[in-house]
Protein backbone atom coordinates (compact mmCIF):
# COMPACT_ATOMS: atom_id res chain seq x y z
CA UNK A 1 0.00 0.00 0.00
CA UNK A 2 2.65 2.38 0.86
CA UNK A 3 4.44 1.69 -2.23
CA UNK A 4 1.56 2.19 -4.18
CA UNK A 5 1.25 5.72 -2.81
CA UNK A 6 4.91 6.69 -3.27
CA UNK A 7 4.72 5.36 -7.09
CA UNK A 8 1.81 7.52 -7.85
CA UNK A 9 3.76 10.24 -5.64
CA UNK A 10 6.92 9.83 -8.36
CA UNK A 11 5.34 9.87 -11.54
CA UNK A 12 2.97 13.36 -10.47
CA UNK A 13 6.53 14.30 -10.02
CA UNK A 14 7.67 13.34 -13.50
CA UNK A 15 4.74 14.81 -14.62
CA UNK A 16 5.04 18.11 -12.92
CA UNK A 17 8.63 18.87 -12.58
CA UNK A 18 8.04 22.39 -12.65
CA UNK A 19 6.29 21.96 -9.27
CA UNK A 20 7.48 25.15 -7.59
CA UNK A 21 6.79 26.37 -3.89
CA UNK A 22 2.79 26.96 -3.18
CA UNK A 23 1.56 24.42 -5.76
CA UNK A 24 -1.13 22.06 -5.73
CA UNK A 25 -1.34 18.82 -7.96
CA UNK A 26 -5.08 19.85 -8.86
CA UNK A 27 -4.58 23.03 -9.19
CA UNK A 28 -1.81 22.48 -12.30
CA UNK A 29 -4.10 19.50 -13.46
CA UNK A 30 -7.01 21.58 -14.12
CA UNK A 31 -4.63 24.34 -15.71
CA UNK A 32 -3.54 21.89 -18.25
CA UNK A 33 -6.75 20.72 -19.29
CA UNK A 34 -8.22 23.95 -19.49
CA UNK A 35 -4.98 25.55 -21.73
CA UNK A 36 -5.03 22.03 -23.37
CA UNK A 37 -8.55 22.37 -24.69
CA UNK A 38 -8.67 26.01 -25.32
CA UNK A 39 -5.24 25.95 -27.07
CA UNK A 40 -6.15 23.36 -29.75
CA UNK A 41 -9.42 25.72 -30.46
CA UNK A 42 -6.97 28.85 -30.45
CA UNK A 43 -4.83 27.01 -33.50
CA UNK A 44 -7.45 26.89 -35.54
CA UNK A 45 -6.50 29.92 -37.99
CA UNK A 46 -3.69 28.31 -38.44
CA UNK A 47 -4.59 24.92 -38.88
CA UNK A 48 -6.94 26.17 -41.79
CA UNK A 49 -4.28 28.41 -43.59
CA UNK A 50 -2.36 25.28 -43.61
CA UNK A 51 -5.09 22.69 -44.95
CA UNK A 52 -6.59 25.49 -47.71
CA UNK A 53 -3.47 25.43 -49.09
CA UNK A 54 -3.04 22.03 -49.62
CA UNK A 55 -6.98 21.63 -51.04
CA UNK A 56 -6.91 20.80 -54.90
CA UNK A 57 -8.83 23.37 -56.72
CA UNK A 58 -12.17 21.69 -56.48
CA UNK A 59 -12.12 20.82 -52.24
CA UNK A 60 -11.59 24.70 -51.88
CA UNK A 61 -15.10 25.33 -53.25
CA UNK A 62 -16.81 22.72 -51.11
CA UNK A 63 -19.40 24.09 -49.41
CA UNK A 64 -19.16 24.33 -46.52
CA UNK A 65 -15.70 24.16 -46.24
CA UNK A 66 -14.38 21.50 -45.09
CA UNK A 67 -11.69 21.27 -42.37
CA UNK A 68 -9.52 18.08 -43.90
CA UNK A 69 -8.27 17.02 -47.48
CA UNK A 70 -9.05 14.39 -49.11
CA UNK A 71 -6.60 14.74 -52.08
CA UNK A 72 -3.79 16.71 -50.67
CA UNK A 73 -1.48 18.36 -53.34
CA UNK A 74 1.38 21.20 -53.52
CA UNK A 75 -0.21 22.04 -56.71
CA UNK A 76 -1.02 25.43 -55.43
CA UNK A 77 2.53 26.41 -54.36
CA UNK A 78 4.19 24.84 -58.16
CA UNK A 79 1.64 27.13 -59.58
CA UNK A 80 2.69 30.14 -57.53
CA UNK A 81 6.35 29.82 -58.33
CA UNK A 82 5.50 29.51 -61.80
CA UNK A 83 3.72 32.85 -61.47
CA UNK A 84 6.18 34.45 -59.75
CA UNK A 85 8.54 33.75 -62.39
CA UNK A 86 6.48 35.64 -65.25
CA UNK A 87 6.45 38.83 -62.85
CA UNK A 88 8.06 42.15 -64.68
CA UNK A 89 10.49 42.70 -62.28
CA UNK A 90 12.36 39.22 -60.98
CA UNK A 91 10.51 38.14 -58.18
CA UNK A 92 13.82 37.54 -56.07
CA UNK A 93 13.79 41.93 -56.12
CA UNK A 94 10.60 41.97 -54.31
CA UNK A 95 11.34 39.11 -51.30
CA UNK A 96 14.79 41.42 -51.62
CA UNK A 97 13.12 44.40 -50.57
CA UNK A 98 10.87 43.09 -47.88
CA UNK A 99 13.83 41.19 -46.04
CA UNK A 100 15.75 44.19 -46.51
CA UNK A 101 12.99 46.62 -45.19
CA UNK A 102 12.23 43.72 -42.20
CA UNK A 103 15.56 42.85 -40.84
CA UNK A 104 17.35 46.98 -40.69
CA UNK A 105 13.47 48.07 -39.43
CA UNK A 106 13.19 45.81 -36.57
CA UNK A 107 17.28 46.12 -35.70
CA UNK A 108 16.73 49.64 -35.61
CA UNK A 109 13.64 49.64 -34.39
CA UNK A 110 14.78 47.97 -31.48
CA UNK A 111 18.43 49.83 -31.10
CA UNK A 112 16.91 53.83 -30.76
CA UNK A 113 13.41 52.04 -28.98
CA UNK A 114 15.82 50.76 -26.09
CA UNK A 115 18.46 53.96 -26.55
CA UNK A 116 15.52 56.23 -25.77
CA UNK A 117 13.41 54.11 -23.29
CA UNK A 118 16.87 53.83 -20.81
CA UNK A 119 16.82 57.10 -19.91
CA UNK A 120 13.39 58.09 -19.94
CA UNK A 121 13.16 54.65 -17.11
CA UNK A 122 16.76 55.51 -15.26
CA UNK A 123 17.81 59.12 -15.68
CA UNK A 124 16.24 62.33 -13.34
CA UNK A 125 16.05 64.94 -16.04
CA UNK A 126 14.36 67.78 -16.98
CA UNK A 127 11.61 67.07 -19.14
CA UNK A 128 11.42 63.08 -19.13
CA UNK A 129 8.12 62.94 -17.83
CA UNK A 130 6.72 65.33 -20.25
CA UNK A 131 8.45 63.04 -22.95
CA UNK A 132 6.77 60.06 -22.17
CA UNK A 133 3.56 61.22 -21.86
CA UNK A 134 3.72 62.38 -25.17
CA UNK A 135 5.28 59.16 -26.54
CA UNK A 136 2.17 57.43 -24.78
CA UNK A 137 0.05 59.60 -25.80
CA UNK A 138 0.81 58.67 -29.62
CA UNK A 139 -0.23 55.77 -29.03
CA UNK A 140 -3.73 56.23 -28.81
CA UNK A 141 -3.96 58.25 -31.93
CA UNK A 142 -5.76 56.80 -34.93
CA UNK A 143 -3.05 56.39 -38.10
CA UNK A 144 -5.96 56.35 -40.28
CA UNK A 145 -5.97 59.81 -41.01
CA UNK A 146 -2.49 60.37 -40.55
CA UNK A 147 -1.64 59.12 -43.57
CA UNK A 148 -1.88 62.46 -45.57
CA UNK A 149 0.17 64.51 -43.60
CA UNK A 150 2.82 61.94 -43.16
CA UNK A 151 3.24 61.62 -47.07
CA UNK A 152 3.13 65.76 -47.07
CA UNK A 153 5.89 65.74 -44.76
CA UNK A 154 8.23 62.67 -46.80
CA UNK A 155 7.50 64.74 -50.28
CA UNK A 156 8.82 68.14 -48.48
CA UNK A 157 11.92 65.64 -47.57
CA UNK A 158 12.23 64.25 -51.35
CA UNK A 159 12.10 60.41 -49.74
CA UNK A 160 8.90 59.41 -51.53
CA UNK A 161 9.50 56.55 -53.83
CA UNK A 162 12.84 55.57 -51.73
CA UNK A 163 13.13 52.94 -49.00
CA UNK A 164 13.71 55.87 -46.46
CA UNK A 165 10.12 56.23 -47.01
CA UNK A 166 8.85 53.22 -45.88
CA UNK A 167 11.39 52.86 -43.03
CA UNK A 168 12.05 55.85 -41.70
CA UNK A 169 8.59 56.81 -40.10
CA UNK A 170 8.67 53.24 -38.46
CA UNK A 171 11.36 54.31 -36.83
CA UNK A 172 9.60 56.56 -35.01
CA UNK A 173 6.67 54.47 -33.43
CA UNK A 174 5.83 54.14 -29.80
CA UNK A 175 4.92 50.56 -28.94
CA UNK A 176 8.71 49.45 -28.59
CA UNK A 177 9.56 51.66 -26.91
CA UNK A 178 7.35 51.82 -24.02
CA UNK A 179 7.55 48.35 -23.84
CA UNK A 180 11.24 48.96 -23.31
CA UNK A 181 10.58 51.44 -20.77
CA UNK A 182 8.25 49.54 -18.69
CA UNK A 183 10.76 46.63 -18.13
CA UNK A 184 13.60 48.74 -18.03
CA UNK A 185 11.86 50.29 -14.88
CA UNK A 186 12.11 47.11 -12.92
CA UNK A 187 15.98 46.70 -12.92
CA UNK A 188 17.15 48.20 -9.51
CA UNK A 189 18.88 51.36 -9.26
CA UNK A 190 21.60 49.59 -6.83
CA UNK A 191 23.02 48.09 -9.46
CA UNK A 192 23.45 50.60 -11.95
CA UNK A 193 24.84 52.63 -9.47
CA UNK A 194 27.62 49.73 -8.36
CA UNK A 195 28.75 49.68 -12.26
CA UNK A 196 28.80 53.65 -12.16
CA UNK A 197 31.31 53.33 -9.33
CA UNK A 198 33.21 50.50 -11.11
CA UNK A 199 34.16 52.87 -13.65
CA UNK A 200 31.32 52.04 -16.56
CA UNK A 201 30.27 54.87 -18.60
CA UNK A 202 26.49 55.11 -19.27
CA UNK A 203 27.11 53.51 -23.14
CA UNK A 204 28.43 50.34 -21.17
CA UNK A 205 25.91 50.53 -18.46
CA UNK A 206 23.25 50.45 -21.27
CA UNK A 207 24.89 47.46 -23.23
CA UNK A 208 25.97 45.46 -20.48
CA UNK A 209 23.76 45.51 -18.32
CA UNK A 210 20.23 46.67 -18.94
CA UNK A 211 19.73 45.16 -22.03
CA UNK A 212 21.01 41.98 -20.99
CA UNK A 213 18.35 42.52 -18.41
CA UNK A 214 15.41 43.25 -20.30
CA UNK A 215 16.68 40.52 -23.20
CA UNK A 216 12.84 39.13 -22.57
CA UNK A 217 11.53 42.85 -23.50
CA UNK A 218 13.50 43.38 -26.37
CA UNK A 219 12.98 39.77 -28.06
CA UNK A 220 8.97 40.37 -27.54
CA UNK A 221 9.53 43.75 -29.60
CA UNK A 222 11.42 41.74 -32.64
CA UNK A 223 7.93 39.70 -32.66
CA UNK A 224 5.98 43.28 -33.35
CA UNK A 225 8.33 44.41 -35.75
CA UNK A 226 8.71 41.66 -37.93
CA UNK A 227 4.87 41.19 -38.00
CA UNK A 228 4.14 44.83 -38.74
CA UNK A 229 7.43 45.39 -41.38
CA UNK A 230 6.88 42.01 -43.27
CA UNK A 231 2.86 42.69 -44.10
CA UNK A 232 3.95 45.84 -45.01
CA UNK A 233 2.16 46.03 -48.52
CA UNK A 234 0.96 48.47 -51.16
CA UNK A 235 1.32 52.29 -50.28
CA UNK A 236 1.53 55.56 -51.54
CA UNK A 237 5.05 56.56 -51.00
CA UNK A 238 6.22 53.71 -53.08
CA UNK A 239 5.56 53.66 -57.40
CA UNK A 240 8.65 52.40 -58.91
CA UNK A 241 8.31 48.59 -59.51
CA UNK A 242 11.87 47.12 -58.23
CA UNK A 243 11.07 49.25 -54.41
CA UNK A 244 7.84 47.12 -54.16
CA UNK A 245 7.06 44.86 -51.13
CA UNK A 246 6.13 41.38 -50.95
CA UNK A 247 2.85 41.45 -49.84
CA UNK A 248 2.59 44.35 -52.71
CA UNK A 249 3.88 41.89 -55.39
CA UNK A 250 1.70 38.79 -54.29
CA UNK A 251 -1.55 40.46 -54.07
CA UNK A 252 -1.34 41.72 -57.20
CA UNK A 253 -0.49 37.70 -57.88
CA UNK A 254 -4.44 36.85 -56.71
CA UNK A 255 -5.86 39.76 -57.99
CA UNK A 256 -7.52 37.48 -60.36
CA UNK A 257 -10.01 36.01 -58.17
CA UNK A 258 -11.53 33.13 -58.12
CA UNK A 259 -9.18 31.70 -60.66
CA UNK A 260 -6.13 32.06 -58.30
CA UNK A 261 -8.09 31.03 -54.97
CA UNK A 262 -5.76 28.27 -55.09
CA UNK A 263 -2.64 29.96 -55.35
CA UNK A 264 -4.21 32.45 -52.68
CA UNK A 265 -4.68 29.87 -50.37
CA UNK A 266 -0.30 28.81 -50.94
CA UNK A 267 0.59 32.43 -50.58
CA UNK A 268 -1.41 33.07 -47.23
CA UNK A 269 0.84 30.30 -45.88
CA UNK A 270 4.10 32.01 -47.65
CA UNK A 271 2.93 35.53 -45.59
CA UNK A 272 2.79 33.65 -42.09
CA UNK A 273 5.95 32.07 -42.54
CA UNK A 274 8.80 34.41 -41.64
CA UNK A 275 6.29 36.38 -38.33
CA UNK A 276 5.95 32.44 -37.33
CA UNK A 277 9.35 31.27 -37.57
CA UNK A 278 10.87 34.71 -35.63
CA UNK A 279 8.24 33.87 -32.97
CA UNK A 280 8.54 30.45 -32.44
CA UNK A 281 12.50 31.28 -32.18
CA UNK A 282 12.08 34.59 -30.03
CA UNK A 283 9.79 32.71 -27.77
CA UNK A 284 11.46 29.47 -26.81
CA UNK A 285 14.55 32.83 -26.04
CA UNK A 286 12.19 34.11 -23.61
CA UNK A 287 11.43 30.88 -21.65
CA UNK A 288 15.08 30.72 -21.89
CA UNK A 289 15.57 33.78 -20.13
CA UNK A 290 13.61 32.53 -16.90
CA UNK A 291 16.39 30.01 -15.78
CA UNK A 292 18.31 32.81 -15.45
CA UNK A 293 15.83 33.64 -13.03
CA UNK A 294 14.83 37.27 -13.72
CA UNK A 295 15.75 40.87 -13.04
CA UNK A 296 17.75 40.77 -9.72
CA UNK A 297 18.91 43.18 -7.06
CA UNK B 1 19.14 80.99 -22.28
CA UNK B 2 22.55 80.11 -20.23
CA UNK B 3 20.14 78.01 -17.83
CA UNK B 4 19.05 75.55 -20.72
CA UNK B 5 21.93 75.69 -22.08
CA UNK B 6 23.90 74.61 -18.41
CA UNK B 7 20.67 71.17 -18.36
CA UNK B 8 21.53 70.20 -21.96
CA UNK B 9 25.27 69.66 -21.02
CA UNK B 10 24.66 68.57 -17.51
CA UNK B 11 22.24 65.98 -18.46
CA UNK B 12 24.12 65.53 -21.71
CA UNK B 13 24.35 62.02 -21.98
CA UNK B 14 20.67 61.34 -21.60
CA UNK B 15 19.78 63.51 -24.20
CA UNK B 16 22.14 62.05 -26.58
CA UNK B 17 20.36 58.88 -26.38
CA UNK B 18 17.29 60.08 -27.10
CA UNK B 19 17.70 62.07 -29.36
CA UNK B 20 17.53 59.96 -32.91
CA UNK B 21 14.56 58.22 -31.69
CA UNK B 22 12.97 61.65 -30.38
CA UNK B 23 14.25 63.42 -33.48
CA UNK B 24 12.27 60.78 -35.70
CA UNK B 25 9.39 60.59 -33.21
CA UNK B 26 9.23 64.16 -33.65
CA UNK B 27 8.88 64.66 -37.54
CA UNK B 28 7.21 61.34 -38.51
CA UNK B 29 5.08 61.02 -35.32
CA UNK B 30 4.02 63.86 -33.66
CA UNK B 31 3.81 66.24 -36.61
CA UNK B 32 1.97 63.97 -38.57
CA UNK B 33 -0.86 64.25 -35.57
CA UNK B 34 -1.03 68.21 -34.88
CA UNK B 35 -1.41 68.29 -38.57
CA UNK B 36 -4.56 65.94 -38.53
CA UNK B 37 -5.99 67.65 -35.41
CA UNK B 38 -5.71 70.79 -37.37
CA UNK B 39 -7.32 69.23 -40.20
CA UNK B 40 -10.33 68.80 -37.73
CA UNK B 41 -10.99 72.26 -37.77
CA UNK B 42 -11.34 72.46 -41.67
CA UNK B 43 -12.92 71.60 -44.75
CA UNK B 44 -10.96 68.92 -46.61
CA UNK B 45 -11.38 66.77 -49.60
CA UNK B 46 -7.67 65.91 -50.18
CA UNK B 47 -7.44 67.78 -53.78
CA UNK B 48 -8.20 71.32 -52.18
CA UNK B 49 -6.32 73.41 -50.33
CA UNK B 50 -7.76 73.21 -46.32
CA UNK B 51 -10.30 75.66 -45.67
CA UNK B 52 -10.26 76.36 -42.10
CA UNK B 53 -13.92 76.16 -40.95
CA UNK B 54 -13.58 76.84 -36.90
CA UNK B 55 -15.85 73.97 -34.64
CA UNK B 56 -17.76 73.30 -37.25
CA UNK B 57 -17.12 70.05 -37.99
CA UNK B 58 -17.49 69.26 -34.17
CA UNK B 59 -21.06 70.86 -34.20
CA UNK B 60 -22.20 68.73 -37.35
CA UNK B 61 -21.26 65.65 -35.44
CA UNK B 62 -22.49 66.05 -32.22
CA UNK B 63 -25.96 67.83 -33.48
CA UNK B 64 -26.79 66.90 -36.79
CA UNK B 65 -24.95 63.22 -37.17
CA UNK B 66 -27.68 60.86 -35.63
CA UNK B 67 -25.29 57.85 -37.16
CA UNK B 68 -22.18 59.44 -35.36
CA UNK B 69 -23.86 59.28 -31.48
CA UNK B 70 -25.13 55.80 -32.80
CA UNK B 71 -21.40 54.49 -33.14
CA UNK B 72 -20.28 56.42 -30.27
CA UNK B 73 -23.01 54.37 -28.20
CA UNK B 74 -21.76 51.20 -30.08
CA UNK B 75 -18.11 51.69 -29.56
CA UNK B 76 -18.89 52.42 -25.57
CA UNK B 77 -20.48 49.16 -25.43
CA UNK B 78 -18.19 47.12 -27.25
CA UNK B 79 -15.60 48.81 -25.47
CA UNK B 80 -16.60 48.15 -22.24
CA UNK B 81 -17.13 44.63 -23.01
CA UNK B 82 -14.25 43.98 -24.83
CA UNK B 83 -11.45 45.95 -23.19
CA UNK B 84 -11.73 44.53 -19.63
CA UNK B 85 -12.28 40.98 -20.77
CA UNK B 86 -9.50 40.88 -23.58
CA UNK B 87 -7.40 42.75 -20.48
CA UNK B 88 -8.24 39.77 -18.46
CA UNK B 89 -7.84 37.43 -20.46
CA UNK B 90 -3.99 38.23 -21.50
CA UNK B 91 -3.44 38.56 -17.93
CA UNK B 92 -4.87 34.94 -16.83
CA UNK B 93 -3.85 32.94 -19.87
CA UNK B 94 0.08 34.45 -19.70
CA UNK B 95 -0.18 33.35 -16.31
CA UNK B 96 -1.92 29.95 -16.38
CA UNK B 97 0.83 29.49 -19.34
CA UNK B 98 3.64 30.55 -17.07
CA UNK B 99 2.75 27.74 -14.46
CA UNK B 100 3.49 25.08 -17.15
CA UNK B 101 7.12 23.64 -17.67
CA UNK B 102 9.05 25.96 -19.97
CA UNK B 103 8.56 23.24 -22.81
CA UNK B 104 4.81 23.23 -23.76
CA UNK B 105 4.98 26.64 -22.19
CA UNK B 106 6.71 27.66 -25.85
CA UNK B 107 4.28 26.13 -27.87
CA UNK B 108 1.20 26.73 -26.28
CA UNK B 109 2.22 30.73 -26.27
CA UNK B 110 2.06 29.97 -29.97
CA UNK B 111 -0.90 28.91 -30.38
CA UNK B 112 -2.72 31.47 -28.50
CA UNK B 113 -1.08 33.67 -30.23
CA UNK B 114 -1.85 32.42 -33.88
CA UNK B 115 -5.23 34.35 -34.15
CA UNK B 116 -2.94 37.66 -33.79
CA UNK B 117 -0.44 35.97 -36.76
CA UNK B 118 -2.80 34.76 -39.13
CA UNK B 119 -5.75 37.74 -38.82
CA UNK B 120 -7.07 36.84 -42.46
CA UNK B 121 -7.60 33.19 -41.25
CA UNK B 122 -9.15 34.02 -38.10
CA UNK B 123 -12.15 35.76 -39.91
CA UNK B 124 -12.59 33.67 -42.56
CA UNK B 125 -12.98 30.89 -39.66
CA UNK B 126 -15.56 33.02 -37.81
CA UNK B 127 -17.39 33.93 -41.30
CA UNK B 128 -18.17 29.92 -41.29
CA UNK B 129 -19.06 29.91 -37.95
CA UNK B 130 -21.19 32.49 -37.95
CA UNK B 131 -22.69 32.03 -41.56
CA UNK B 132 -26.18 32.58 -41.64
CA UNK B 133 -27.46 29.21 -43.66
CA UNK B 134 -27.99 26.15 -42.37
CA UNK B 135 -24.46 25.00 -42.82
CA UNK B 136 -23.02 27.72 -41.52
CA UNK B 137 -21.07 25.58 -38.23
CA UNK B 138 -23.26 27.14 -35.32
CA UNK B 139 -26.80 26.68 -37.26
CA UNK B 140 -25.89 23.58 -38.44
CA UNK B 141 -24.59 22.65 -34.81
CA UNK B 142 -27.85 23.90 -32.92
CA UNK B 143 -30.01 21.96 -36.09
CA UNK B 144 -28.64 19.00 -35.45
CA UNK B 145 -29.05 19.10 -31.24
CA UNK B 146 -32.61 19.77 -31.87
CA UNK B 147 -32.04 23.63 -30.00
CA UNK B 148 -32.84 25.15 -34.03
CA UNK B 149 -35.76 24.93 -36.29
CA UNK B 150 -34.46 27.36 -38.60
CA UNK B 151 -31.09 28.84 -39.28
CA UNK B 152 -30.43 32.06 -37.46
CA UNK B 153 -28.67 35.26 -39.03
CA UNK B 154 -26.10 35.75 -36.77
CA UNK B 155 -24.48 38.47 -38.67
CA UNK B 156 -27.58 40.27 -39.74
CA UNK B 157 -30.30 40.02 -36.97
CA UNK B 158 -30.30 42.85 -34.33
CA UNK B 159 -30.44 40.90 -31.49
CA UNK B 160 -27.15 38.84 -32.48
CA UNK B 161 -24.50 40.82 -34.40
CA UNK B 162 -22.95 42.52 -31.62
CA UNK B 163 -22.36 39.32 -29.47
CA UNK B 164 -20.88 37.60 -32.53
CA UNK B 165 -18.76 40.87 -33.26
CA UNK B 166 -17.50 40.54 -29.57
CA UNK B 167 -16.67 36.87 -29.34
CA UNK B 168 -15.12 37.38 -32.51
CA UNK B 169 -12.67 40.53 -31.27
CA UNK B 170 -12.05 38.51 -27.78
CA UNK B 171 -10.71 35.43 -29.78
CA UNK B 172 -8.32 37.69 -31.54
CA UNK B 173 -7.11 39.77 -28.64
CA UNK B 174 -4.13 37.85 -27.33
CA UNK B 175 -1.71 40.31 -28.83
CA UNK B 176 1.15 42.52 -27.74
CA UNK B 177 -0.22 43.17 -24.16
CA UNK B 178 -0.47 39.28 -23.69
CA UNK B 179 3.17 38.72 -25.41
CA UNK B 180 4.44 41.71 -22.37
CA UNK B 181 2.47 39.29 -19.67
CA UNK B 182 4.48 36.47 -20.75
CA UNK B 183 8.07 38.54 -21.00
CA UNK B 184 7.18 40.26 -17.52
CA UNK B 185 6.53 36.68 -15.58
CA UNK B 186 10.12 35.28 -16.89
CA UNK B 187 11.45 39.17 -15.32
CA UNK B 188 10.55 38.57 -11.37
CA UNK B 189 12.97 38.18 -9.59
CA UNK B 190 12.38 34.28 -8.30
CA UNK B 191 13.87 34.56 -4.98
CA UNK B 192 10.71 36.73 -4.26
CA UNK B 193 8.72 33.87 -4.61
CA UNK B 194 10.73 31.87 -2.14
CA UNK B 195 10.91 35.05 0.78
CA UNK B 196 6.85 35.03 0.20
CA UNK B 197 6.41 31.46 1.08
CA UNK B 198 8.19 32.07 4.71
CA UNK B 199 6.64 34.98 5.48
CA UNK B 200 3.06 32.88 4.83
CA UNK B 201 2.12 32.77 1.41
CA UNK B 202 -0.12 29.69 1.02
CA UNK B 203 -0.87 29.83 -2.56
CA UNK B 204 -0.76 30.46 -6.38
CA UNK B 205 -3.39 33.02 -6.18
CA UNK B 206 -2.21 35.14 -2.71
CA UNK B 207 1.01 34.65 -4.49
CA UNK B 208 -0.40 36.53 -7.66
CA UNK B 209 -1.95 38.96 -5.91
CA UNK B 210 0.81 39.69 -3.69
CA UNK B 211 3.95 39.49 -5.16
CA UNK B 212 3.87 38.63 -9.27
CA UNK B 213 1.05 41.62 -9.94
CA UNK B 214 2.86 44.05 -7.65
CA UNK B 215 6.60 44.04 -9.75
CA UNK B 216 4.66 43.97 -12.96
CA UNK B 217 2.58 47.04 -12.78
CA UNK B 218 5.29 48.13 -15.32
CA UNK B 219 3.34 45.26 -18.07
CA UNK B 220 0.32 45.77 -16.44
CA UNK B 221 0.03 49.46 -17.53
CA UNK B 222 1.35 49.00 -21.26
CA UNK B 223 -1.29 45.73 -21.33
CA UNK B 224 -4.03 48.61 -20.43
CA UNK B 225 -3.47 50.48 -22.72
CA UNK B 226 -3.30 48.08 -25.44
CA UNK B 227 -6.63 47.00 -24.20
CA UNK B 228 -7.86 50.31 -24.36
CA UNK B 229 -6.46 50.98 -27.90
CA UNK B 230 -7.69 48.15 -29.70
CA UNK B 231 -11.08 47.85 -27.97
CA UNK B 232 -11.90 51.89 -29.15
CA UNK B 233 -10.37 50.89 -32.49
CA UNK B 234 -12.77 48.28 -33.66
CA UNK B 235 -13.58 48.62 -36.85
CA UNK B 236 -12.04 46.38 -39.91
CA UNK B 237 -13.31 42.96 -37.81
CA UNK B 238 -16.68 44.52 -37.90
CA UNK B 239 -16.57 45.32 -41.76
CA UNK B 240 -15.12 41.91 -42.72
CA UNK B 241 -17.92 40.04 -40.22
CA UNK B 242 -21.17 42.21 -41.10
CA UNK B 243 -20.21 43.68 -44.09
CA UNK B 244 -20.11 47.99 -44.50
CA UNK B 245 -22.71 49.52 -42.83
CA UNK B 246 -23.59 47.09 -40.79
CA UNK B 247 -27.68 45.99 -40.46
CA UNK B 248 -29.27 49.51 -39.09
CA UNK B 249 -25.90 50.31 -38.28
CA UNK B 250 -26.35 47.94 -35.33
CA UNK B 251 -22.50 47.49 -35.03
CA UNK B 252 -21.54 50.84 -36.28
CA UNK B 253 -18.30 51.65 -34.56
CA UNK B 254 -16.75 55.74 -34.73
CA UNK B 255 -13.67 53.53 -36.06
CA UNK B 256 -15.90 52.86 -39.00
CA UNK B 257 -17.86 56.60 -38.87
CA UNK B 258 -13.82 57.81 -39.56
CA UNK B 259 -12.95 55.12 -42.15
CA UNK B 260 -16.07 56.28 -44.13
CA UNK B 261 -15.54 59.37 -44.26
CA UNK B 262 -11.83 59.04 -44.78
CA UNK B 263 -11.24 56.68 -47.35
CA UNK B 264 -15.20 56.51 -48.80
CA UNK B 265 -16.53 59.78 -48.99
CA UNK B 266 -12.86 61.79 -48.84
CA UNK B 267 -13.88 64.16 -46.67
CA UNK B 268 -10.60 64.07 -44.37
CA UNK B 269 -11.33 67.40 -42.50
CA UNK B 270 -14.82 65.80 -40.92
CA UNK B 271 -12.74 62.59 -40.55
CA UNK B 272 -9.73 63.62 -38.60
CA UNK B 273 -12.50 65.32 -36.44
CA UNK B 274 -13.84 62.05 -35.45
CA UNK B 275 -9.88 61.02 -35.14
CA UNK B 276 -9.81 63.68 -32.25
CA UNK B 277 -12.93 63.00 -30.45
CA UNK B 278 -11.77 58.96 -30.17
CA UNK B 279 -8.09 60.39 -29.16
CA UNK B 280 -9.74 62.54 -25.94
CA UNK B 281 -11.72 59.44 -25.38
CA UNK B 282 -8.69 56.60 -24.89
CA UNK B 283 -6.71 59.66 -23.42
CA UNK B 284 -9.55 60.10 -20.71
CA UNK B 285 -9.58 56.41 -20.06
CA UNK B 286 -5.75 55.94 -19.82
CA UNK B 287 -5.73 57.98 -16.50
CA UNK B 288 -8.68 56.32 -15.38
CA UNK B 289 -6.52 53.15 -15.82
CA UNK B 290 -3.84 54.19 -14.85
CA UNK B 291 -5.75 55.18 -11.17
CA UNK B 292 -6.78 51.43 -11.14
CA UNK B 293 -3.20 49.78 -11.16
CA UNK B 294 -2.05 52.29 -9.03
CA UNK B 295 -4.25 49.69 -6.28
CA UNK B 296 -3.19 46.49 -7.11
CA UNK B 297 -1.70 44.33 -4.25
CA UNK B 298 -2.65 47.05 -1.80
Amino acid sequence: MYKKVKKVKCRRKKLFKFHKVNRSFSGNLVLVLILGTASLFMALPLYYTVIQSIKPLNELWIFPPKFYVQNPTFKNFSELFTLMGNSRVPFLRYIFNTLFITVSGTFFQVILSSMCAYPLAKHRFPGSRHIFKVIVLSLMFSPAVTGIPNYLILAKLGWIDTYLAILVPILGSTLGLYLMKQFMEQIHDSILESAKIDGANEWMIFWRIVMPQVKAAWLTMIVFSVQGLWNIGPTIMIYSEQLKTLPYALSQIIAAGISRAGVASAVAVVMITAPLTVFVFTQSKVIETMSSSGIKE
Amino acid sequence: MSNIVKTIRKYKASYLFMSPFIIIFTVFTVTPVIIAIFFGFTQFNILQVPKFIGLENFRRLFFEDDIFLISIKNTFIFASITGPISYLLCLFIAWFINELPPKPRAVITLLFYTPSLAAGATTAIWLMIFSGDRYGLLNSLLISLGLLNTPIQWLVDLRYIKAAVIITVLWGSLGAGFLSFIAGFQTIDKSLYEAGAVDGIRNRYQELWHITLPSMRGQMMFSAIMSITASFAIGDVITALCGFPSSNYAAHTIMNHLMDYGTARFEMGYACAIASILFMIMIMLNKLAQKLISKVGD
